[in-house]
């Protein structure tokens, strides 16, 4: 455990070095959060009667998710495994006594969470200055602001798990390109990323809340806004513990059978 | 003049030929990209889609309104992006100093550039593009007639003009930074996205800037106003033509500097 830890303290300092990329970053996403919460006031103010979220509880949504954005976001992955397994570097790593499932779980947890914490204080204090419908709510009540951070450490880690496949993934295709774009658009789309959940269509909604792409935002950024309670929020937790669990095991087996197959690119 | 044009074209050719064989020798990752970009896009799609299975319509657009719009955009973009792409790719040419081999070179600068890397992968979207065209276009109910056709088109020129020149400003701005840019791409993948709804139901302020400034609007809401039976006047149809000016800055942009290049590489 103790290695696992140091490989994730040592990613998360690599990645807090790379701060102008996160200035970059934030600007990108102050924009694009403002253009989204335009567009759900546009239909808002279309159709008020249809919408399943409150105008506030939206902009909540969409600035935890903007904030938080490289927490959950599948598409942004760490170049430097695909690079290892394609080039032959992975050998080093072989040698040594860790496992490789873990220490590529350790390291893209660390990179997320760096690239999290560099992004999100400044969009968080500026959304929480925006008035009213606009900005960031306060938490219903502390209970809800705890629960929030507990599915928030759970939604990063599903996602990660997720994110495995993918690098695990590449021992079979060397070239990750392709099967990266597929799973990442398709984990996007119904994690709801493009929209929120409760945007769908109910029945669309009801299937869509028992796979394990809704165990990754969707549930953090619900609860803070409020827009999930009671018994749904109990179910969702213990569906993000149990996708969690269900995709390390797979993940982790995987990896292991790679492993004993890997051949070795040069290196 | 003309020998001389007839050689750009041949050497734009020969780059795209290039291209395609580099691209060809890992088939299976080109052809799964580009489906991966499809399905990018089509997220989109689907976003919109599923918005308008709740709500009826938006800023007085309908669904099939929107969808015209999305897909004229998404058209727009994917052209510039074929065209102009090869620009994403410059931050690396002036970091890594092989601009000034492009420079040392007798030919056109912007063209080599344009040359160095063509994204095929980009004929996912593309192909999106040209399917969400035809399904907008069918959908959308209009009654089409020849000036609303030459409408539509002169959208496709000016908004492939605007979006190239968004490109060249990005790759330009890497003279000063020697680095490329994120933030620009709030104002091509940003446009390309949020511009599936027409840009009035941003609000009155931002219908001005995208009127003056970066003239999305010329491109999108103003000719689909036309299209859509709102606006009568035939000013309209050719508003996607001035839009075309805006490749003037850009490449004044690009020139100066160029003139200003300072090579950082060895």
């Amino acid at each position: 455990m103790h290695k696992y830890l140091s490989f994730f303290r040592l990613s998360f300092m690599q990645g807090l070095q790379y701060r102008t990329a996160a200035l970059a970053g934030m600007v990108t996403q102050f924009a694009w959060g403002f253009l989204e919460i335009m567009v759900f006031q546009a239909f808002f103010q279309a159709e008020p009667g249809a919408f399943p979220m409150t105008i506030s509880a939206t902009a909540s949504y969409i600035w935890m998710q903007q904030a938080f954005l490289a927490l959950f976001a599948t598409w942004m992955m760490d170049n430097g495994i695909f690079d290892a397994i394609a080039r032959g570097n992975i050998s080093y790593s072989l040698c040594r006594p860790i496992r490789i499932y873990n220490m590529w779980f350790s390291q893209s947890a660390a990179a997320r969470v760096s690239r999290a914490v560099l992004r999100c204080f400044p969009i968080l204090i500026v959304a929480a200055i925006l008035p009213k419908p606009y900005g960031i709510a306060k938490p219903a009540s502390a209970w809800h602001f705890g629960l929030f951070l507990i599915t928030l450490i759970l939604g990063l880690l599903v996602t990660v798990a997720f994110s495995m496949f993918v690098y695990v993934s590449t021992f079979f295709t060397l070239s990750p390109q392709g099967v990266r774009i597929v799973f990442t658009s398709m984990a996007d789309f119904f994690a709801g990323a493009i929209i929120p959940l409760p945007f769908f269509p109910p029945k669309w909604q009801m299937v869509l809340e028992l796979l394990p792409f809704a165990s990754m935002q969707n549930v953090p950024l619900r609860i803070y806004s409020g827009s999930m309670t009671g018994a749904e929020t109990e179910r969702a937790v213990v569906l993000q513990i149990i996708w969690l669990a269900v995709l390390v095991l797979l993940g982790s087996g995987l990896c292991r059978a790679a492993e004993k197959k890997a051949t070795i690119q040069g290196g | 003049m003309l020998l001389k044009r007839k050689g750009a074209v041949r050497l734009y050719g020969h780059y795209l030929s290039i291209n395609v064989r580099s691209a060809m020798q890992y088939k299976t990752s080109f052809f799964l990209t580009a489906l991966g970009q499809f399905l990018v896009s089509f997220n989109v799609f689907l976003g919109i889609y599923f918005m308008f299975r709740r709500f009826q319509s938006v800023g007085g657009f309908t669904y099939s309104e929107v969808l015209l719009c999305f897909s004229v955009v998404l058209l727009e973009f994917s052209l510039a992006e074929m065209l102009a792409r090869g620009f994403d790719l410059f931050p690396e040419m002036v970091r890594t100093g092989s601009f000034d081999q492009v420079l040392v070179r007798p030919r056109n600068e912007i063209l080599q550039v344009l040359g160095s890397k063509f994204e095929l992968t980009r004929i996912g979207r593309m192909l999106q593009a040209v399917v969400m065209f035809c399904y907008g276009v069918s959908q959308c109910g209009v009654e089409w007639n020849f000036l609303k056709i030459t409408a539509v088109i002169f959208m496709l020129i000016g908004g492939c003009a605007v979006f190239s020149g968004l490109f060249l400003i990005h790759a330009a701005l890497c003279f000063f930074t020697l680095e490329g840019l994120e933030f620009m791409n709030i104002l091509t993948d940003g446009a390309r996205e949020y511009g599936k709804y027409p840009v009035s139901i941003y609000g009155k302020k931002t219908l001005l800037v995208t009127t003056f400034l970066i003239p999305y609007a010329l491109i999108q809401y103003y000719p689909l106003l036309y299209i859509l039976d709102r606006d009568s006047s035939l000013f309209l149809v050719f508003v996607p033509l001035l839009a075309v000016w805006f490749l003037l800055p850009s490449y004044a942009l690009w020139r100066f500097g160029v003139r200003h290049y300072q090579s950082s590489g060895s």
